[in-house]
């Protein structure tokens, strides 16, 4: 994963509340292999009118969105399902950030494994990033300092700081965790010891479905 | 003893591999459940050509991508549809994963199979790619959903990285009311909270109500933790649990199981145990809730009046309702009661366990409903159950559709959908814009809610209908 540190890039405004992955992403979409670029299902719906037709007056529809790097947008963002698939579209639709009061867990988490930046602002803040991110403006985001600026609006921001460090480093989880191992095994062996039931009897007794 | 403890912090400890520097916990994990979606964690795994470190702790089971017109494959149309459920297959074969899979009698939702099987235990970590993992937390484990990158990460080491979360508890005292369920309980907390209110925390519902619940209903709570942003919900295991879990295919049997039962017993907070957030809700005041909006927090008692925009002095606050009312093509300060709607959905991991069944079952029986839809048993399993209580035919009898088990359309990913611009009464968990099928617009409520609502062809209140039921003395 690519380290993250200081990232200058244009941004956009998505005023609204409780986006939540299944707007991110509708169900449907996800049937699909990663490789088909999961960009060009970011939003889907929520981006087009009842005939289906882009909707000029949506945020991510505006001249020059399609250059934005960063989205800013209410509370609750990633709300809902699990799915990872939410991260992937913004992802591959070029995202490298998102700013928000408050996020999803699950999303938020998926979002630190894919790079993505979820930076949790006050709500104030969002209101005065928003307004000026009407249209699309460069936003200069520094994860060391925890600050961020566009034009005359500069705020803090926070973020986890176990998340933190993972994105500054690039780190990937399965590598920390293999440094582990013997730790691990040592664990299971007294687990089971100690909650020998807790092991699914049942698995060797039933066959394969 | 040491000093008091939360039922949270005694399972979390017993699973800590590993502390580091920056607090972040290892955790052990005891059951893993994948589904079609685990495609991309199994994709990551083979980039990494790494091997799944402990396969008879992983356990398969089609439920998101299934038809529930019939159990064969080949009748799947949509050959991506198709191409999921072999995934799952070929995914967990080649692993030496345990699969239930389409044809298997022991089939059904995860959240629903894994009580029903016996996979899940009071006292264990369990982590599915799905949010509704925080189900079943139901028997006192820890459980949550967890992304892609997270599934193949326990695929590859059987543990987690977790932080540990801040603890909060819901109390619900005196008794609730005949006619108000589970769902209610979490549709108010929800609305009262918001759906981020819990966000953050870990959940323990406690009080004299909660432990009244039976084990199914139990589960339709902790299953809607998510929905107010919970990382998870758990009961503390009772007499309830036990009874519930004894003999089941994958319980522990014999000395083995009085062992457990043993040590389960002590999976409760201590008295004096601190909660970082204390909420009291008085079980009396609940009362049969739905949802008018597009956030679970949008609910509201069904003798209500939608919310109007402009009363709310918060700008923010109007904003929202005024999309949410424009989404769901309503005025206004309407009344809820007057609200037609064109379908209903009875089904998914959060309401449609037998006693779900049974309730809306009740309130159907020698009546008719208005419009149409589909009833999709929660397991195989429960749809056996159902049918020899003959409920199969009430629910026929009525004008809905009987289907086989599934996700269904709580997610439409099988292709059952909401048509555009139509309106649902439905027995799920989201009622997210498009979450049912684009343009769909859904109302949640509890199964016998869905019942009246199918009964009258519009929303209702179940008591009023079940004051004058044909079937009488029925009470759902
Ligand atoms: S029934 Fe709905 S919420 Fe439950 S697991 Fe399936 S898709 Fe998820």
């Amino acid at each position: 994963m690519k380290p993250l540190d200081i990232l200058t890039a244009p941004g956009i405004g998505l005023p609204a509340a409780n986006v939540d992955t299944d707007q991110l992403i509708p169900a449907r979409f996800m049937k699909e292999p990663r490789s088909v670029g999961y960009g060009q299902f970011l939003l889907f719906d929520v981006r087009r009118d009842a005939q289906g037709e882009l909707d000029a007056d949506f945020a991510l529809n505006k001249p020059g969105a399609e250059r934005a790097e960063v989205l800013v947008s209410r509370r609750n963002f990633g709300a809902g399902s699990s799915r990872e698939a939410a991260v992937y579209a913004l992802v591959d639709g070029g995202f490298r950030c998102v700013i928000a009061p408050s996020f999803g867990d699950i999303f938020a988490s998926n979002a630190v494994n894919n790079g993505l930046l979820p930076a949790v602002v006050e709500e104030d803040d969002a209101e005065r990033l928003l307004a000026v991110l009407a249209d699309v403006q460069d936003i200069k985001i520094d994860l060391v300092e925890q600050r961020l600026r566009v034009a005359e609006v500069e705020v803090g921001f926070s973020i986890n700081p176990v998340w933190r460090t993972k994105l500054l480093n690039g780190w990937d989880d399965i590598d920390m965790t293999r440094q582990h191992q013997g730790e691990i095994d040592a664990f299971a062996t007294r687990y089971a010891e100690r909650f020998p039931w807790a092991r699914a009897p049942g698995a060797e007794l039933i066959g394969k479905g | 003893m040491s000093t008091p403890t939360t039922l949270f912090d005694k399972v979390w400890r017993a699973h800590e591999v590993h502390r580091s520097e920056s607090g972040q916990s290892l955790l052990w994990v005891d059951r893993h459940f994948v589904h079609e979606g685990s495609f991309h964690a199994f994709n990551k795994l083979a980039e990494r050509e790494l091997p799944v470190a402990r396969p008879a702790l992983t356990f398969g089971i089609a439920d998101h991508y299934v038809p529930t017109r019939s159990r064969s494959l080949e009748q799947v149309d949509d050959a991506k549809v198709r191409s999921m459920i072999e995934q799952l297959s070929d995914n967990t074969q080649r692993h030496g994963v345990t699969l239930f899979g389409l044809d298997d009698p022991r089939q059904g939702i995860v959240h629903v199979m894994g009580p029903e099987q016996g996979l899940t235990l009071p006292g264990l970590i369990m982590v599915c790619g799905d949010s509704h993992t925080a189900t079943h937390g139901a028997f006192g484990s820890i459980a949550f959903g967890i992304g892609a990158s997270e599934v193949a990460h326990v695929l590859a080491t059987q543990t987690l990285w977790q932080t540990r979360p801040k603890v909060m508890r819901i109390t619900l005292e005196g008794r609730l009311d005949p006619g108000v369920t589970a769902k209610d309980i979490a549709l108010t907390w929800i609305a009262r909270l918001g759906a981020d209110g819990a966000r953050g925390y870990a959940i323990e519902y406690a009080g004299e109500a909660i432990r009244a619940l039976s084990m199914e209903a139990r589960l339709t709570l902790c299953n809607l933790s998510i929905e107010g942003g919970g990382r998870c919900g758990m009961i503390a295991p009772d007499q309830t649990t036990f009874d519930y879990l004894k003999d089941r295919p994958y319980s522990p049997r014999g000395e083995a199981f009085i062992e457990a039962c043993a040590y389960w017993s002590t999976l409760s907070s201590d008295p004096g145990a601190t909660f970082d957030l204390e909420i009291v809700i008085d079980a009396a005041e609940i009362v049969p809730t739905v949802t008018w909006g597009v956030s679970p927090e949008e609910a509201l008692p069904i003798d209500r009046c939608v919310p109007v925009p402009d009363e709310s002095d918060d700008r923010a606050k109007a904003r929202q309702i005024r999309d949410s009312l424009d989404y769901m093509g309503l005025t206004p300060g309407q009344k809820l009661t007057d609200i037609a709607i064109d379908r209903v959905f009875i089904g998914s991991c959060t309401n449609a366990r037998i006693e779900d069944l049974r309730a809306a079952a009740a309130v159907l029986s020698g009546r008719k409903s208005r419009v149409p839809g589909i009833v999709s048993p929660g397991s195989t399993q429960v749809k056996r159950q159902a049918e020899a209580e003959g409920l199969d035919r009430i629910f026929v009898e009525a004008g809905l559709e009987w289907r086989h088990s599934g996700c269904s359309m709580c997610v439409g990913m099988n292709g059952d959908m909401v048509p555009k611009g139509e309106r649902c009464a439905s027995t799920t968990n989201r009622n997210f814009k498009g979450r049912q099928g684009p343009g769909a617009r859904t109302h949640l409520m509890s199964p016998a809610m869905v019942a009246a609502a199918a009964v009258e062809g519009r929303l209702s209140d179940v008591r009023a209908l079940v004051a004058t039921s044909p079937s009488s003395g029925d009470t759902p």
